[in-house]
């Protein structure tokens, strides 16, 4: 009895070890990437690196934005991944700054735009691609209720958007922190706290994810969601009665970008990817689904996308949102988060 | 409490081979002692019954002989091995409960032949002594069925088979008959008296029925508060308690406070009775006297010892009638009285009668006074 | 005490002390060490300097926070409050009633289990949310919000309440019914005088069960909590939104003092819990009784079509091309590789992760609670044990995933090869759902006579063979209870493994809450419905087990 339960946990041990480290058979390299690029665009990256860098494995590890940063820092100990692809910058900026990155510069990132390559300090990050911040618009709730569009964030602390308006948290989520700072960047600090308070009074819902918001406003659970452009668009593209409105203030932006994990174990292979992330073709790849790449000479324009985005990108200093991060949210929490009557 | 030491002496059939041995034997529970320095012998092949209330030590005693709880100090020997720190699975022992224990999922045969499989003796030898067993307990034709089909007396038999098929040394019983409804426990008392005779196996029955222990035992260990009052043949329990607590405890006792005038006398109200014996008492020494029931003779004429009473109440029990009768003055003695049924119908006595009741010297039974 | 010290020839002692000294090991490292990996961070700053008490003054001084706390106990409470009466009366009519259907009931009622518990919060979505068809029924309050969270944990919590409550009334003494109406007692008197006290022990179980896994449970604060803050969303916040692990284990910390406190509620109920299934105690088989088994079969129609409401809503959804706006059918919902790279690979991953989960957590709760519960020596390694089996009901799935993610990824620790593997993502999932496990194994235990373990003593019989022989054939059906109940869990849970899954080991349910957020939600609940139907077919087949069981190896159970 006792001996048998013994064996079928040794058993059991070898039998879970043996289906996890199925090794690749092919002799390729196996790189482990944490990425916060959406399930559907998983497939096909790994399809377009795997056949461009031929020595190469892709093996994905994906969570939205603030899991995956949580998890890259909870193991930062001991890190598990060798590269870092499609996360937001501000989350790679913070891993620079506590030098979890390995330095490297890929070979075509000179070619890039210049707001898509690291500046400070040694060289970690490329961009990719960037997304804004808009807002998903329902017409047809709008049009039951006779609502009108909006076309700035001015628009949006208008009466009749009382309890109609989701965001999401800026504590919760990185996107949410984006706004958030964006609006103070616009309008300056202490505009941008009056225009919040104001905003407030309209929020039905703070959400706890990025994504929700536009996703809520194209199920019609919320007139307006204040979003990011992607989503809005692949909501509207599966049927979504909505428009994606970019405020004619300008509006808050972050890029997804590229890095190499410090003390990899794969840093050829990683650095194989990381040069594949600045080539054109890969960018290219990311025209697909985003209006904003990195690559100049990439022209873009995935269905459903809102018009002339590059020029309604606010100016938008990365290393100050960093810096003002805690002192924000802090600011932030006490102004709003207090009040948690539901409406 | 005195008198712990008279039981030793009071034993006249002192065990000739101990078998079991005793030795300041205590047990704690956090504070509180639930045996206190407990001194114990017994011989081969005797019944011994621990007799007393709840709480009073005897489950913990036999648990502390099982190995079951082990004791906090004292020594217990077993044929002359010290057997103190060993387990139960070392002591030879059967025991049965009084909640039968017998395993629900298993057979009566596989229950009685529980101990036997795990021996690894034989198929066909442990087949041939289950069927002996439960042919010894009186269910030949029980083998195949489950406990829940059987009633609560063929249970405990079954328990009793499965407890002795090992042929151990002591057998222990723990309340066995207590759950039991009275006919089927009157004739199991009968058959695991018999079957002990039988097996000579060394026997300890824990029980709080007196009656019960007076039936079985050779011998009776009464117990109160983790200390042993007495150990006497059932016989000298009864007629001789030791300590008030046993006389009162073992069969129906009147208690009557007073003081030693005498040597042998003793005032109780306004009465002065007379005593055969009162060693180690003196004059003006609060005490209580004893009398059993049975004791009291309704007699004609005045005399040493002899009580103008009057009967208040009569009550029947079968073979005798318990008086209870009242005496005179100002505070009056409370008695009680087993007149047998012939007597009574002699007599014709009846509530409200006034009598004149004797208290034999010799069956007045002189203890310290109870704070 | 020196008789302890010296006792060396007794085998049995030593190989149970042995056994739960490995048990205890065993626990120490799945629960309590990954614990106190996240834990210990409460006291340090981001750098990992000791900072004494400052993160706590912090959390004090912050008033959302605050109120976060408060909010949870009385969500916790009125959850508790709602929850428990009604499981006990629904466990109630599955045993102790002849009302036509117990089998369906049960397996309707086990319904919420089979899914992850934000299935319940997204079905209210789409019944009571803004677009919802009985939004109406609110009378104008919002779903979002507490009344939300009540009614989801409510539903997410019956079946764990149920489960305890029809283990604690199942074995009962037919006998004290059989005595209780000979002395004419009226049927009232008889639930207060027997059938409660019999069951006390489960109901003050069911309550802590409950409070603690609505206060633990961040899904459906998540998803419909609205503005409405609780403890748990607390610590989603800071450590998902803001990466502040030290502000995280705090809210961590506050959240492990129910189960604490629960824990010693517990050990007082215990000593008063007697056995109640002796040998002589004859099982009880209700009569039929046409008034009550009619009120009774209402009451669970009510609650059942209630639970099974929720699920079809989010079975119907998934069939649906875009709602609310345009409700044609569609099958394209399953086909999952367009919304998750892992497509059906995800679900294949879960399978096999809920079956070494339902073995392995089974044989060592089981074994483990007959080692602490009916085995003598080492008095208070069995209480340590006990503790630690209680400890993993307080602990949100979050910390004690990430707690794994600090333990097993430290670069000293040689368990770092199981990182991101099965063997991780099977252990955190035995040791999460380790407590309710235990106790149905404990409540079934203590129903056996304690006497089993000192006759098969006398008879030189180790306890291990009285285990195999006695105690695991009289306690089948609860093990079979636990072992679906693991294979369930194990199949839904997501909080926990979130942080554990490596590539390859993505598991289904972690694939829902990948396609909710990006707003699949209908492919979300299609995956959600094949989880769903999955357990429902172990469910089944358990049913079926039983019934095998009862009828072939149980004919002792039978008068």
């Amino acid at each position: 009895m006792k001996q048998g339960w013994l064996a079928g946990v040794a058993m059991g041990l070898v039998l879970a070890m043996g289906w996890s480290s199925a090794a690749d058979a092919q002799g390729r390299t196996r790189v482990t990437v944490y990425t916060a690029l959406e399930n559907d665009q998983l497939q096909p990256f790994k399809q377009a690196i795997e056949a461009d860098v031929p020595d190469v494995e892709i093996s994905w590890v994906r969570d939205s934005t603030g899991v995956i940063t949580s998890r890259f820092l909870a193991e930062k100990e001991n890190p598990r991944a060798d590269v870092v692809l499609g996360l937001a910058a501000t989350s790679l900026l913070l891993f620079e700054k506590m030098n979890l990155l390995e330095e490297y510069k890929p070979a075509g990132a000179d070619a890039l735009k210049p707001a898509y390559r690291d500046t400070s300090g040694p060289y970690t990050w490329t961009g990719m691609d960037a997304f804004l911040a808009v807002v998903c618009f329902n017409t047809a709730e709008a049009a039951k209720e006779k609502v009108s569009a909006p076309t700035s964030w001015m628009d949006l602390t208008k009466p009749e958007f009382k309890g109609k308006i989701v965001m999401p948290h800026p504590a919760s989520s990185g996107t949410g922190y984006l706004k958030v700072a964006a609006w103070l960047q616009i309008m300056g600090e202490q505009a941008g706290w009056a225009y919040m308070d104001k905003l407030h009074e309209n929020i039905a819902v703070y959400t706890h994810s990025g994504s929700a918001p536009c996703v809520q406003a194209a199920k019609g659970e919320r007139m307006v969601g204040i979003g990011f452009d992607m989503r809005g668009a692949r909501e509207k593209t599966q049927g979504a009665p909505i428009d994606l409105i970019l405020p004619k203030e300008g509006a808050g932006w972050d890029m997804e970008a590229t890095a190499i994990v410090k003390g990899t174990k794969n840093l050829a292979a990683a650095k194989k990817v990381a040069d594949w992330v600045a080539t054109k073709k890969a960018n290219e790849l990311y025209g697909r689904y985003y209006a904003l790449v990195a690559h100049p000479d990439v022209k873009s324009a995935p269905p459903n996308y809102p018009a002339d985005a590059e020029a309604k990108m606010a100016k938008n200093d990365f290393g100050w949102m960093a810096e003002n991060r805690e002192r924000i949210l802090a600011e932030w929490t006490k102004r709003y988060d207090s009040k948690a009557a539901p409406r | 409490m005195p008198n712990h030491a008279a039981m030793t002496s009071e034993a006249p059939r002192a065990p000739e081979r101990s078998f079991l041995s005793i030795r300041s034997l205590t047990k704690s529970f956090g504070p509180f002692q639930a045996l206190k320095s407990i001194d114990l012998e017994i011989g081969e092949g005797e019944f011994v019954c621990f007799l007393g209330p709840s709480g009073c030590g005897k489950t913990t005693l036999l648990r502390a002989i099982a190995g079951l709880d082990r004791q906090t100090g004292g020594s217990i020997m077993l044929r002359g091995k010290d057997v103190s720190n060993a387990p139960p699975s070392q002591r030879d022992f059967g025991i049965v409960f009084q909640s039968y224990a017998l395993f629900p999922n298993l057979t009566v045969a596989d229950n009685v032949g529980y101990g036997l499989v795990n021996q690894k003796k034989p198929r066909d030898m442990i087949i041939a002594r289950v069927s002996e067993l439960l042919a010894l307990v009186g269910l030949p034709d029980q083998a195949s069925k489950y406990p829940a089909q059987l009633s609560g007396g063929q249970q405990q038999r079954v328990a009793l088979a499965r407890a002795l098929a090992t042929s151990p040394g002591l057998l222990l019983l723990d309340e066995p008959l207590s759950a039991l409804d009275a006919r089927v426990r009157l004739r199991l008392r009968e058959e695991i008296r018999a079957l002990q005779r039988r097996l000579g196996v060394t026997t300890i029955m824990v029980t709080h029925d007196q009656e019960e222990a007076l039936s079985m035992a050779e011998r009776i260990v009464v117990m109160n508060h983790g200390v042993i009052e007495q150990v006497g043949t059932p016989e000298e329990v009864y007629a001789r308690p030791a300590t008030a607590f046993v006389a009162d405890f073992v069969g129906r006792m009147t208690f009557l406070s007073g003081v030693m005038e005498g040597a042998t006398l003793v005032r109780v109200g306004d009465q002065a009775l007379r005593v055969a014996e009162a060693p180690g008492f003196s004059a003006g020494q609060k005490v209580e006297l004893g009398l059993r029931p049975e004791a009291v003779r309704l007699v004609e004429g005045a005399g040493e010892n002899r009580l103008s009473m009057r009967i208040t109440e009569l009550e029947y029990l079968g073979s005798f009638v318990r008086a209870t009768l009242e005496g005179e003055g100002a505070s009056p003695l409370t008695l009680l009285a087993d007149l047998p049924f012939n007597v009574m119908q002699d007599r014709a006595y009846a509530p409200g009668q006034a009598v004149i009741a004797e208290l034999p010297a010799s069956a007045l039974r002189i203890f310290s006074a109870r704070t | 005490m020196s008789a302890n010290a010296s006792f060396t020839r007794d085998r049995e002692a030593r190989v149970a002390t042995l056994l739960l000294a490995g048990l205890a090991f065993l626990l120490v490292l799945l629960i309590a060490v990954p614990l106190w990996s996240l834990l210990s961070k409460s006291v340090q700053n981001s750098n990992g300097q000791f900072v004494g008490l400052a993160n706590f003054a912090r959390y004090i001084s912050t008033p959302a926070l605050v109120a976060s706390l408060w909010n949870s106990i009385w969500v916790s409470s009125l959850v508790a409050l709602i929850v428990v009466p009604l499981a006990f009366l629904y466990a109630y009519a599955l045993t102790r009633s002849r009302m036509p259907g117990r089998g369906l009931f049960m397996a309707v009622a086990m319904t919420p289990l089979f899914a992850p518990s934000l299935l319940s919060a997204i079905s209210l979505i789409y019944i009571f949310g803004n677009q919802g068809f009985l939004k109406s029924w609110l009378f104008g309050a919002s779903i979002y919000g507490p009344v939300g969270i009540v009614l989801a944990e409510a539903v997410y919590c019956f079946p764990h309440a149920l489960m305890i409550m029809v283990t604690a009334l199942r074995l009962a003494d037919g006998r004290l019914y059989e005595v209780a109406e000979a002395l004419g007692t009226s049927k009232s008197r008889v639930f207060f005088t027997v059938t409660l006290p019999g069951a006390r022990y489960g109901l003050i179980s069911a309550i802590f069960v409950v409070f603690t896994l609505v206060i633990t449970d961040f899904g459906i604060p998540k998803v419909i909590g609205g503005q409405f803050n609780v403890l748990a969303t607390d610590a989603y916040k800071q450590i998902v939104g803001q990466q502040n692990f030290e502000m995280g284990a705090v809210v961590g910390l506050i959240l492990l003092m129910p189960a604490i406190f629960a824990f010693f509620v517990d050990r007082q109920v215990q000593k008063k819990q007697v056995a109640l299934l002796s040998a002589r105690a004859v099982p009880y088989e209700p009569k039929p009784n046409g008034k009550r088994d009619f009120a009774l079969l209402a009451f669970c129609l009510v609650i059942g079509g209630l639970l099974i409401g929720m699920l079809g809503m989010a079975i119907w959804a998934s069939f649906i091309r875009y709602w609310p706006y345009n409700l044609t059918f569609t099958l394209n919902n399953y086909n999952f590789a367009n919304f998750d790279p892992q497509g059906w690979g995800a679900y294949l991953t879960s399978l096999k992760m809920a079956g070494l989960t339902a073995i392995f957590g089974t044989t060592i709760v089981f074994f483990g609670a007959y080692l602490v519960e009916k085995t003598k020596p080492a008095p208070a390694l069995r209480g340590f044990v006990h503790f630690l089996a209680m400890l993993p009901m307080a602990v949100p799935g979050l910390v004690l995933g990430l707690g794994y993610v600090f333990f097993v990824n430290a670069p000293w620790n040689p368990l770092g090869i199981f990182y991101g593997t099965l063997t991780v993502l099977v252990a955190n999932t035995v040791a999460h759902f380790y407590t309710v496990a235990h106790i149905t194994a404990v409540t079934q235990l203590k129903q056996i006579d304690a006497e089993f373990e000192s006759v098969s003593a006398s008879l030189k019989v180790p306890f291990w063979v009285t285990f195999r022989r006695v105690t695991v054939p009289i306690s089948l059906p609860a093990v079979l209870d636990i072992a679906v109940y693991l294979f369930v869990n194990a199949l839904t849970t997501v909080s926990a493994v979130i942080f554990l899954y490596g590539p390859g080991t993505k598991l289904a349910s972690i694939a829902i809450v990948h396609m909710d957020e990006m707003g699949a939600v209908a492919a979300a609940a299609a995956m959600a419905t094949c989880i769903v139907f999955t357990a429902m077919a172990v469910k089944l087949l358990h049913l079926a087990l039983d019934r095998v069981v009862f009828a072939r190896f149980q004919a002792w159970r039978k008068r």
